[in-house]
């Protein structure tokens, strides 16, 4: 059959992707080496080009929405699979898989005109204590990290939590019917299946921090884009993948594109690294073939 | 030993801790969607439709050009995603269980995952650079891309669904595989295909970032394939930047139109997909 052939042109694709980004950005490459990925200043107009701020605002703002998004989506996980009432399964499911389904650039519109105010509030009401500390310090401006780490977690929620999901779906009843029947409380017997899923959960949380790393749209409207290093949540900084939706068009020199491409590569480089082991995690637990391992603490087995 | 009642109340602690998390992300979904909706709708009006933008800063005018530029640049996607997607699928769903098919799966979920922007730079690479020329192609092409891993694993999903008597019987009749797979198992399974392109086509009609630098803008009305192209999203985008009150505008309008088609062709996609399992319960 011929079908071979056009299976043989997706995974044509994939390579073709690594191959023109690396062509592409040859003479960056060549030219800055690693310290490319050492170097805090970005100024294409003296012709400096370091990408650190870049690596260091996508990692920030990924972590910063993981941190939020993640006991989240766990949450949501586990009310669905382990605790609502059935009626209240499939729309509850349909509503956070609604979270996913609007776009990157409807999210970014509401983040300008609605979440931003809302934020720059916030900054303006947070007591003068901890303004002193590295973390809120800066002009409340509303556009900088905060702004784009919250929008980030509520855009990574539904990955999280649905893949979550199918994980804990993937957890034999024997485990939890067998912490019930030890005395368990609902906690406790839930904690035993999300022990026993555990792998699979870490990997849920990967796919939603690779999808996360790649965000662009919404994020480069909210982040404030400026190529500048800080620990601040109040400071606008800048992402890879927001220099590129920024930066593209009005590249006129060659070394420009050249660097701005490599930062592309990297982007692509990262995001396989990140999906293919969190891929390998899910499908690990999701076949389920490992033995059944010990339950995490004392309480349960104190309660035998 | 801990006590039971404290046992008791860090269990329900933890129940409340989960029904809120629920809570916590329906706020900000209900948020977004109210935005939309409120301010889309007072926005929207014929003109938006039917007229083209007016001049930079000039208060009026619409997106017409925008909404077939979207039309045309999806369409162009799916010709090229759709043959790829599906025979990727038949393929991955024929030879389960063979190297070449696992590859063809790693393939196309690392697709998946590749961040859209970036699949906007490949093509860029691949079909701005050589002609010097921002087309309408091109955008669709970054679409098409985006679309062939999501086509070719619903596809594969549900050819596996189809009950194996069915290609059994036609084998059994003397058809050859080919004639098995496609007059048989493809058919049974054809609604959950039209699926799997209309989710497809959904993810990729709101997206922004692979056109920034494929398709890129215009100003103007054109439905030439080998020029630079006016988007929805893009669109959106730039007048969402813009410091313009009209502008602003009529960014609201073109999200509410861009959520509606996100919404019909996941609608679509959910009812086809109750005709699938209707065919299989039967």
């Amino acid at each position: 059959m011929g079908t071979g052939a056009f299976a043989l042109v997706l995974v044509l694709i994939v390579c073709a992707i690594g191959f023109e980004l690396t062509r592409q950005s040859m003479l960056s490459i060549q030219k800055f080496g690693f310290s490319f990925w050492r170097t805090e200043t970005w100024d294409p107009v003296a012709g400096q080009f370091g990408a650190l701020p870049f690596i260091w605002g996508t990692l920030y703002s990924s972590i910063l929405a993981l941190t939020i998004s993640t006991p989240i989506a766990l949450g949501i996980a586990v009310f669905i699979a382990e605790l609502c009432p059935n009626w209240l399964k499939q729309p509850l499911v349909f509503l956070t898989e609604l979270l996913a389904a609007i776009p990157s650039i409807v999210y970014g519109l509401w983040g300008i005109f609605v979440l931003v105010p809302a934020v720059r509030a916030f900054e303006i009401a947070v007591p003068s204590v901890l303004r002193q500390t590295p973390l809120f310090s800066g002009p409340p401006l509303g556009v900088g990290m905060l702004a784009a780490g919250l929008i980030l977690a509520v855009m990574v929620i539904p990955f999280t939590s649905s893949v979550a999901r199918e994980v804990l779906k993937a957890v034999p009843p024997a485990q939890r019917e067998g912490a019930y029947a030890l005395g368990a409380t609902r906690f406790e017997a839930t904690r035993a299946a999300l022990f026993y899923a555990r792998t699979g959960i870490v990997g849920a949380v990967m796919l939603g921090f690779g999808r996360a790393l790649g965000e662009t749209m919404a994020v480069t409207m909210v982040i404030g884009n400026n190529p500048r290093i800080s620990a601040s949540l109040y400071a606008p900084q800048h992402t890879m993948a927001a220099v590129l939706a920024n930066e593209f068009t009005e590249a006129d020199t060659v070394m420009h594109l050249n660097a701005l491409i490599e930062i592309g590569l990297v982007l692509f480089i990262i995001t396989l690294i990140v999906n293919s082991l969190s891929r390998l995690l899910i499908w690990s637990m999701a076949r389920g073939a490992k033995p059944p391992v010990a339950l995490p603490g004392s309480e349960i087995e104190e309660a035998a | 030993m801990r006590g039971t009642a404290w046992r008791k109340l860090l269990s329900s602690l933890f129940v409340g801790f989960c029904a809120l998390s629920v809570l916590l992300a329906l706020v900000p979904l209900a948020f977004v969607l109210f935005f939309v909706v409120s301010e889309g709708f007072r926005s929207l009006n014929l003109d938006f439709f039917i007229n083209m933008p007016k001049p930079v800063g000039e208060p009026g005018g619409g997106m017409a050009n925008a909404i077939v530029g979207t039309l045309i640049i999806t369409a162009l996607g799916s010709m090229f995603a759709v043959p790829i997607g599906i025979m990727s699928g038949v393929y991955m769903s024929e030879y389960a269980g063979t190297r070449f098919a696992a590859l063809v799966r790693f393939a196309a979920d690392t697709l998946n995952g590749v961040p859209s922007i970036v699949i906007g730079v490949f093509v860029y690479g691949i079909a701005v650079l050589p002609f010097k020329q921002f087309s309408a192609l091109a955008g669709g092409l970054a679409l098409g891309v985006m679309m062939i891993p999501i086509i070719a694993r619903t596809t594969e999903e549900l050819l596996l669904l189809v009950p194996g008597s069915m290609r059994e019987g036609a084998l059994a009749l003397g058809a050859t595989r080919s004639r098995a797979v496609f007059s048989v198992v493809v058919p049974a399974a054809l609604p959950g295909i039209i699926t799997g392109v209309v989710l497809a086509l959904a993810r990729i009609a709101g997206e922004t970032a692979p056109l920034l630098f494929t398709a890129f803008s215009n100003r103007f009305f054109t439905t030439k394939l080998t020029q630079p192209i006016a988007t929805l999203t893009v669109m959106v985008f730039t007048y969402a930047i813009s410091p313009y009150q009209d502008w602003h505008r009529q960014a609201w309008a073109g999200a509410l139109v861009l959520v509606s088609i996100v919404f019909l062709c996941s609608l679509l996609a959910r009812f086809a997909t109750r005709k699938l399992e209707g065919l299989h319960s039967r």
